[in-house]
């Protein structure tokens, strides 16, 4: 990773507030093109309230996010218009949310659920999203003749990857995911690790992960941070801070993992 | 040659002609009078009064005749008269601390200033039927009325736990703002709390309660205490621009409930109760106990609670309390929809020969 | 229909409402024709008749109609269905103008679902009675939603249910209550009117309004607008077609209604445009005015 690149996303001084209660504090980081950045830490330590911030969904008390988009303009993301919000969220990002209920349409089908964001972006012809959808089906594993069900008949590791597929239709540059194994097997949670970590490789994309599994963030992230009541205790390369943690809350967090 | 049944005039007129013929029912029986209705089946003419948003007992009553006992009809009348009177004024916001009290009762104090003033009230009456009522009966013993006539005003339950810093304060949004009038503009969200306490004033009571039972049995919980119920005459005053000080040019008489609810703090504010209320005219308990828990229910938001029960959800609530509009909508589906039909018919015909098409080609394969 | 007048309404103003509250619809329908397609909020008043049954539609008429008027009500496309006539009655006691059946003559015309198969003229007004505003409504249940995705354009939602109709049917089954897009802007609900008739409403000479009395909106397609139905490009939007024509006219061009006219089921197909059947039957046009679908007594 060479800092000579311009950051994808920007983050300055962000803090969110619930009345007295703190959501995150003083949060500061670049995130760079290719880049997947970790985030752990114990529930209720802030990192799903950063997520939020980051991706759009919850106005921070104070600070900025600025994401660079496609033509290379740094965009204010909480000045910028909600209709440029709003574009950038169905086009550029994609979001991977815990429960699949909160992702994807369960009441339509998987064809429909992968082709929504295409027809949000104009596309008109039945047979090309139909293709594509069915493309992106095998893409993420789920077969093909599934294409007209409903994803209530699915299993959930099957509802996770179909909203991945849903996101990853529109080519976008980002992905916000939370907790994306949380609700599954261990081994259900093994295959999707494994196609999450191909899919990343293979598209170049950028991600922000937030986990309270360090499995993993040691199988998908380049660079973890560690969230302890709403601030970030600690930073650095995945492989190192969780082998050599610093801060005492760190170190904890390592030693109560299992090591196998 | 056939020719397709419409509807014409003559069916129209001649429907009405029956109606009005039924309407009266045998004329061997005396004809109800205005004054019988609204002396004799005056919970009716309260609430048609109530949810007609118009206090006059007399129209109401004859709505009431004129719908056979329909009450949503009857508020449907009353309502559609109510459009065409013109606004003469505003008037000042009544003052129910000063209400001469016929019912006061307190379901959180065993016994406050001014005492619990039981009044006319079915709650411990056994409910069988008295069959003396049957027979024409004679006018009933006069009630004992002890002269608790407060000699001054009554103070409100929430008055003193305000005393206290107990109860939340309630104010209104600004001095500036004028009242929302919902039979004027719109309904837009989010709705202010006056906007939705006269939307739910004017809504159905059957509505209301079913609302206010579900928060009861835990979908949107609130923790009610029936804090104080009290019904009795108001003044009602205006402030002619001419004169430029109040005048009162009127009485009437509402129920008032103001529901104590869960206390709400945090780490910078001290604990405190919230609050839920209700008023309708007349004498309309159920209906004012009801809309003072859905009121409090739908300030979850603004409270920083969950908000995920029927009750609590403003657009669930407000766009579907006023049965005005829901019994026409729901009664249009009498109207014709031939064409929308046909139109329907045309597509499942189309839809299963081509399902038939293909099924007969894949058996002859 | 009948000059005969009836005795006007005595104790309402013209046209039942006061004319403060003309004056605002009036305010109302000028800012809908001047985004089209969009809906305004407007102080809906209670009206005599019940809501869902053409409040809206009675407001805006009540608010454009002046005493030089010609009035037409349709609903189903007939002059003399119940409801219809019930509204022309109205009109016609609160206003005393003329009313007709002649869809050329009337200057204003109140429709519940349908468009009139002769085409409007400049010089003609059509009001439309609406139930439901909300294209996006049976998508997105909350009104503060909807309103969103209208003011940013985002209408990907409307396509996933179209699509869904394909998938699931084959083609679109959406058969009336057809969704638009007007002027290349707003997506537009046309009222329960079958698809049909959408294609009349692009470019129509006459000013089109619509009137929803309980949800409080109206909105408006102003004369020779675009509206264009919602489709994809490998399945066009396309209008029912029908194996038969007129059995009392032989039209073979307008909306038919199925009338059963035996408990076996056999049935035929007339018009529904009433005035339109019945001017072509005055002009010679005629048929048999026997059923096309004769269903035989079954076998025991």
């Amino acid at each position: 990773m060479t800092t000579l690149r311009h950051p994808l996303m920007q983050v300055r001084d962000l803090s969110k507030m619930y009345g007295a209660r703190t959501g995150c504090r003083d949060i500061d980081f670049d995130l760079y093109p290719g880049e997947v950045l970790g985030i752990v830490g114990e529930s209720g330590s802030g990192k799903t309230t950063l997520l939020n911030c980051l991706s759009a969904r919850l106005e921070p008390t104070s600070g900025s996010v600025i994401y660079q988009d496609r033509t290379g303009a740094d965009i204010d993301i909480y000045q910028a218009s909600e209709s440029r919000r709003r574009l950038l969220m169905r086009t550029d990002w994609g979001v991977v949310h815990q429960n699949p209920k909160d992702g994807l349409r369960m009441r339509v089908s998987a064809g429909a659920n992968v082709g929504e964001r295409l027809m949000a972006v104009g596309q008109r012809h039945y047979g090309d999203i139909r293709e594509t959808a069915t493309d992106w089906l095998g893409r993420v594993e789920i077969a093909e003749d599934r294409v007209d069900d409903k994803p209530l008949t699915f299993s959930g590791g099957m509802q996770q990857r179909l909203q991945i597929a849903r996101n990853l239709v529109s080519g976008p540059r980002l992905v916000f995911m939370d907790e994306p194994t949380g609700g599954l097997d261990v081994s259900v949670q093994a295959r999707l690790l494994d196609l999450l970590r191909r899919l990343v490789t293979d598209l170049g994309l950028s991600a922000v992960l937030v986990t309270h599994d360090l499995a993993v963030v040691r199988l998908l992230a380049h660079r973890l941070m560690v969230m302890h009541q709403g601030q970030v205790v600690e930073q650095g390369l995945t492989d190192q801070v969780l082998d050599d943690p610093q801060h005492a809350y760190t170190q904890l967090l390592v030693s109560s993992v299992l090591q196998p | 040659m056939y020719v397709a049944v419409k509807g014409g005039e003559q069916a129209i007129d001649n429907a009405h002609k029956l109606l009005a013929e039924d309407r009266r029912g045998n004329p061997e029986h005396p004809e109800l009078t205005l004054e019988q209705i609204s002396e004799q089946m005056a919970y009716a003419v309260d609430r048609v009064m109530t949810e007609g948003s118009l206090y006059d007992r007399e129209l109401a009553a004859l709505a009431i005749k004129q719908a056979r006992g329909d009450l949503v009809e009857a508020i449907f009348l009353l309502r559609a008269y109510r459009t065409t009177l013109p606004r003469l004024a505003v008037t000042e916001a009544i003052k129910t601390g000063e209400m001469a009290v016929e019912r006061r009762i307190s379901a959180t104090y065993k016994d406050l200033p001014g005492g619990q003033i039981l009044g006319p009230t079915f709650d411990y009456t056994h409910r069988l039927l008295d069959f003396k009522l049957a027979a024409e009966g004679e006018a009933p013993a006069p009630a004992e009325r002890v002269d608790s006539a407060p000699d001054a005003t009554m103070p409100r339950v929430s008055d003193f736990l305000n005393n206290e810093d107990l109860i939340e304060l309630e104010l209104p949004d600004s001095d500036e703002t004028e009242v929302p009038d919902l039979t004027r503009a719109p309904l837009d969200f989010p709705a202010d709390r006056a906007t939705r306490l006269q939307n739910l004033a004017r809504g159905d009571e059957g509505f209301l309660m079913a609302l206010g039972y579900s928060t009861q049995r835990g979908y949107g919980r609130t923790h009610p205490f029936a804090g104080e119920i009290r019904m009795g005459a108001v003044a009602v005053e205006v402030v002619p621009e001419e004169l430029g000080f109040a005048i009162q040019i009127g009485e009437i008489t509402v129920t008032e409930c103001e529901m104590v609810n869960q206390f709400k703090g945090s780490a910078t504010s001290l604990p405190q109760f919230t609050r839920g209320y209700g008023l309708g005219f007349g004498h309309c308990e159920r209906k004012t106990m009801a809309m003072a828990l859905v009121d409090r229910s739908l300030r979850a938001q603004e409270l920083g609670e969950d908000a995920d029960a029927p009750a609590q959800d403003p657009e669930f609530v407000l766009y579907h309390s006023d049965n005005v509009e829901a019994s026409g909508f729901v009664q249009h589906l009498k109207l014709p929809h031939y064409v929308d039909f046909q139109s329907e018919l045309e597509t499942v015909r189309t839809l299963r020969s081509e399902q038939m098409a293909t099924l007969t080609k894949k058996a002859a394969e | 229909m009948n000059p005969q007048q009836e005795t006007t309404l005595s104790g309402y103003n013209f046209a039942y409402l006061d004319e403060q509250t003309k004056r605002m619809i009036r305010r109302a329908i000028l800012k809908a024709v001047a985004i089209p397609g969009y809906q305004v909020p407007f102080g809906s008043r209670e009206m005599p008749l019940p809501y869902g049954w053409g409040t809206g539609g009675i407001q805006v008429t009540a608010a454009i109609i002046g005493a030089q008027d010609i009035l037409k009500v349709i609903d189903q496309g007939a002059d003399d269905t119940t409801n219809a006539v019930s509204i022309r009655k109205f009109f016609a006691r609160t206003t005393g103008v003329e009313t007709t059946d002649k869809t050329a003559r009337a200057t204003v015309i109140q429709t519940r679902h349908r468009i009139p198969e002769k085409p409007l003229t400049e010089n003609q007004i059509l009001v439309y009675q609406v139930p439901t505003p909300e294209p996006l409504r049976w998508l997105e249940p909350r009104e503060t939603e909807t309103r969103r995705m209208h003011a940013l354009e985002e209408y990907g939602v409307m396509h996933v249910k179209l699509y869904e109709d394909i998938a699931q049917y084959g083609r679109i089954s959406t058969s009336y209550d057809y969704p638009v897009q007007v002027n290349d802007r707003y997506i537009m609900a046309p009222s329960p009117i079958p698809k049909f008739d959408n294609p009349k409403m692009n470019e129509m000479p006459a000013l089109q309004l619509f009137g929803a009395g309980r949800e409080k909106r109206i909105y408006a397609i102003p004369p020779y607008t675009t509206v264009k139905s919602l489709d994809f490009d490998d399945h066009p939007f396309e209008v029912q077609a029908w194996d038969h024509s007129c059995a009392l006219c032989g039209a073979d061009d307008s909306f038919l209604d199925e009338v059963v006219v035996d408990n076996m089921g056999s049935r035929m197909f007339v018009c529904s445009d009433s005035d339109f059947c019945s001017e072509r039957r005055e002009a010679g046009h005629q048929s048999d005015g026997l059923p096309q679908v004769v269903v035989a007594q079954a076998a025991e």
